[in-house]
């Protein structure tokens, strides 16, 4: 993307302050998107952005500059800001000449986005819109988008380390809207790889349009939640935004370093139910979180977290791992070129259990079957945190019984780890997700198989 | 008065329209500081200016977009062209087009403070490490503080069409925030943040940020899941703030148009307690959201919604306003990444009567809210369904009593505005500009895991 001999004097400028690390990331995305919306396909978008952020770590001060001006003197102009920004205390100039790191090869997108028609793309649209309308005719409204974007990076920094990546992300939705008595109910469905084209290979649309109404349709019946604290069943693949909410975060080092995670100084401690395992793996391929560098330059890995219930590490980047003096888990994560990198999960899962999904539901007298989940958020620092029920039932005598309301539930995380009983044995990926942190989003993924909380609490309005 | 650069660029685009062609290009520019400190030190400090240009085409009624987040002419040049060829994959309607200019004049608004610019950066680190350590030497249980953060954007952006639109407008604001971490002594942590917004560095008060965002985790100290009950609900301005901004939210005429509101067709009817009149307006200089024009060029204005409780219209861009027959109301928001859509910039409440010490004086039963959590996961717009996490402290016969943690509120929206129990006359201007009051729900649930 860019000429080495370029890049090691944009380092060697970023350095020239007496700075401890330097880094350029060179990002140029495209993008581009279609939306169905009120029986129509309403607009289609495309996208550019390119250009390049620089880094000047001088001890525990980073300074930071982006340019979309990627020419010589854009790049010179963003390092000198940088280094001024990390407050260097001068001294000597200091060469830089970057080489490639070995990073396992990936298959790239087998059908690059930028090769298939646009009629193509808006064609799937029109397929999802009317198998949805046909399901009824209480789904009075339908929009179905379509997404994909090719994010070429490029991270050197003066540790002399050079590497690139090519990720290709594919993502399409159906959003539904049921009219009936007890008023308007949605229903949502999802579906994003790292992939390209090829993803609908294996997404049929026509179904998802058809799921997505009959989620919809469904809520038309659902009766309010209850209120306050009761056992929960979540499905499998959902259940990620629980752990994604109640523990990834909290184990996030640089949340850890400044005291701001209840899991703080509790590495080999027992912190879960022995049945969970905890993994956060950017090696996944074509999951949503997956790629083969992390924003920092260091491959993606598979990093266990809570082994058997024991806490067994964070996740680490650039920065708190070069403090501790350790290597990187490949966790360092951005936006785009003008964000500085931080902590941030990949493909975060729970390992398949034992049970039975439908002996874990026949175990439970009275609760809550969580089939479909929405977004959540996390206080790392009390460890509190909530997560949304988009699609649920209630569960009478071990059978799952009328659907309810949604609304969020709320846990606190540490208690909860050690309220999972039961564990099944289907693990599924979940839909992808946008986790954001700090003002800035990353695609990430989760997944779990289905698993029984002993008690959370259901923000409902029943008594 | 030179022409800025974006003005001269959307010009240059909007002159490349074919006939039966409309054109228009949002192009604009931001210069952004942000410091965070950290244990005394700077963290980081981040000096960037980013630059973007937007370009819609329509042609018979179909609409096509494209954007770049550069200036460079090699990248700007294919945008029309682009944006000319997704219109071609577009199906037609009556509704998409340009706004038409209105003729209504603009409020002569220039919401910019020199002193951003010539503050040096030395004297904004120093604001974000006050903070800090005043955070930190406002009470001895505060252990440390997760970030203490000073940021300001300097914007300008042009808005150029071919139906005769042409606008500049520049705007700048600074912040400061901080999260204290608090020392429980049940061994665990309660949180507590707190934000200022304003014109110039000189203006924010350092000290005034730090006391809030301690009383507010100080007074969570041994705070426990609560009983589930259904108490009067009392929020203070920042929250009456966001529970009327999910309302607003709910007024977009683009939802009104594709049925994705319940209060699609109750316009005219009492959808709010009486004491209830909010508007959105973005014409108060007061306001740091505060705009001349809207996303379209169209001037902004102040805009009804609910008058004594009784629903009296929508917001729109021109493109919902044809859909229901009716003229843009100035509220096209966007920023050059995506085309408009309608919302609010800026809410204002009438002043009621009463404030927060005197609602809480006559509460017998009651929770003031102190955070709420997961406000994107539990509100549905469409469903009206609202459900969240609560902090606070909860009001026993007059009197503040024990603190509340882990515990949900619940209600539907529709009803929530309805059961509003008193509007204050408090009326606080929040760091998002609106000017809100104390506000008293009746009807929500609070949940908790706590045995009754």
């Amino acid at each position: 993307m860019l000429d080495h001999e370029l890049i090691n004097r944009t380092l060697s400028t970023a350095m020239s302050t007496g700075g401890d690390f330097a880094e350029v990331f060179v990002e140029d995305k495209r993008s581009s998107s279609a939306v169905l919306d009120d029986g129509r396909v309403e607009e289609l978008t495309s996208g550019r952005d390119r250009g390049a952020g620089v880094r000047v770590v001088v001890g525990d001060t980073t300074g930071f500059a982006h340019t979309a001006d990627l020419s010589e003197a854009g790049l010179r102009s963003a390092a000198e800001a940088a280094a001024t920004a990390a407050r260097g205390g001068g001294g000597g100039a200091k060469t830089i000449a970057v080489s490639p790191i070995e990073v396992a090869r990936r298959a790239p997108a087998r059908i690059p986005p930028e090769d298939v028609a646009k009629a193509t793309k808006v064609g799937l649209l029109t397929l999802a819109n009317e198998a949805a309308r046909s399901e009824g005719a209480a789904i009075s409204q339908v929009s179905a988008r379509y997404g994909d974007s090719r994010r070429r990076i490029l991270v050197a920094n003066s540790d002399g380390l050079l590497a690139e990546d090519d990720q290709v992300r594919t993502l399409f939705s159906v959003s539904c809207v049921a009219t009936g008595d007890t008023g308007l109910q949605t229903g949502r469905e999802s579906t994003g790889r790292t992939v390209g084209f090829e993803l609908f290979e294996e997404t049929d649309v026509e179904d998802m349009g058809r799921r997505a109404a009959q989620r919809a349709i469904t809520k038309l019946a659902a009766r309010p939640a209850p209120s306050g604290a009761i056992p929960v069943v979540v499905g499998p693949g959902g259940g990620g935004v629980l752990f994604h909410e109640a523990c990834g975060h909290g184990l996030e080092a640089d949340l850890i370093a400044k005291g701001a995670s209840v899991f703080a100084n509790r590495i080999g401690d027992e912190v879960a139910s022995p049945l969970v395992t905890l993994i956060d793996d950017g090696t996944m391929a074509g999951e949503w979180g997956h790629f083969a560098i992390d924003d920092e330059g260091r491959p993606a890995a598979h990093n266990v977290l809570i082994q058997d219930g024991v806490l067994t590490d964070y996740m680490w980047d650039q920065l708190r791992a070069r403090k501790e003096g350790r290597p990187s888990s490949g966790n360092g994560r951005r936006q785009s070129y003008q964000h500085l990198p931080m902590v941030r999960m990949t493909n975060t899962y729970i390992t398949a259990g034992q049970d039975d999904p439908a002996d874990i539901i026949a175990a439970t007298d009275h609760g809550v079957y969580v089939a479909q989940l929405g977004g959540g958020q996390v206080n790392t620092a009390t460890g509190d945190f909530v997560f949304g029920m988009t699609e649920a039932y209630l569960i009478e005598n071990g059978e799952i019984a009328e659907p309810i309301r949604e609304g969020n539930l709320i846990g606190n995380g540490p208690e909860v780890l050690t309220r999972i009983d039961m564990l099944g044995d289907d693990f599924q990926m979940g839909s992808p997700g946008t986790c954001g942190k700090d003002g800035q989003g990353v695609p990430v993924g989760d997944g779990t198989p289905t698993l029984r909380v002993t008690s959370l609490t259901v923000g409902g309005t029943a008594a | 008065m030179t022409v800025p650069e974006s003005t001269r660029l959307a010009r240059r685009l909007v002159g490349q329209a074919q006939p039966g062609e409309q054109i228009e290009v949002c192009a604009g520019s931001a210069v952004r500081t942000e410091v965070r400190v950290h244990g005394g030190m700077v963290e980081s400090l981040t000096v960037a200016e980013s630059r973007g240009v937007g370009v819609r085409v329509i042609v018979d009624g179909r609409e096509g977009f494209a954007h770049a987040g550069t200036f460079d002419a090699d990248v700007v040049d294919e945008l029309v062209a682009e944006a000319r060829d997704n219109a071609v994959f577009a199906e037609p309607d009556d509704r998409v087009g340009l706004a038409e200019p209105d003729g209504v004049v603009a409020v002569d608004l220039d919401p910019w403070d020199d002193r951003i610019a010539s503050t040096s950066v030395d004297d904004k680190l120093a604001l974000a490490v006050e903070l800090e350590r005043a955070t930190i030497g406002a009470d001895q249980r505060v252990r440390n503080v997760r970030t203490s953060l000073y940021a300001d954007t300097r914007a300008e952006s042009a808005i150029v069409s071919s139906l005769g639109v042409d606008g500049w407008d520049r705007g700048s604001s600074c912040s400061l925030s901080t999260s204290a971490l608090i020392d429980d002594p049940d061994g665990s942590t309660r949180t507590g943040g707190a934000v200022d917004a304003a014109g110039a560095p000189q203006e924010l008060d350092v000290e005034k940020v730090a006391r809030l965002a301690v009383e507010r985790g100080v007074q969570l100290i041994g705070a426990g899941p609560p009983t589930t009950g259904r108490p009067m609900v009392v929020l203070e301005p920042r929250f009456a703030a966001t529970m009327l901004g999910i309302v607003a939210g709910m007024l977009s005429g683009e939802r009104v148009v594709k049925g994705r509101t319940p209060f699609a067709d109750r316009l005219g009817e009492s959808v709010a307690a009486a004491a209830l009149s909010v508007m959105d307006d973005p014409t108060d200089p007061e306001s740091l959201a505060a705009s001349s024009f809207d996303g379209e060029g169209i001037a902004c204005r102040r805009v009804p919604l609910i008058t004594g409780g009784v629903l009296d219209g929508f917001l729109h861009d021109s493109r919902s306003a044809r859909g229901l027959d009716t003229v843009t109301t100035g509220s096209a928001l966007r920023g050059v990444r995506g085309t408009p859509s309608p919302g609010h910039r800026s809410l204002s409440v009438a002043p009621g009567e009463g404030d927060l010490e005197r609602f809480i004086s006559s509460i017998d039963d009651g929770l003031l809210v102190a955070s709420l959590q997961g406000l994107h996961s539990g509100v549905n717009a469409v469903s009206g369904d609202l459900s969240v996490g609560v902090e606070g402290v909860m009001i026993r016969n007059g009197q503040l009593a024990e603190p509340i943690r882990e515990g949900t509120l619940a209600g539907a929206i529709p009803r929530v505005l309805l059961d509003i129990a008193a509007v204050g006359a408090d009326l606080e201007r929040l760091p998002g500009g609106s000017l809100v009051p104390t506000l008293v729900l009746e009807g929500l649930t609070l949940g908790g895991g706590s045995a009754a």
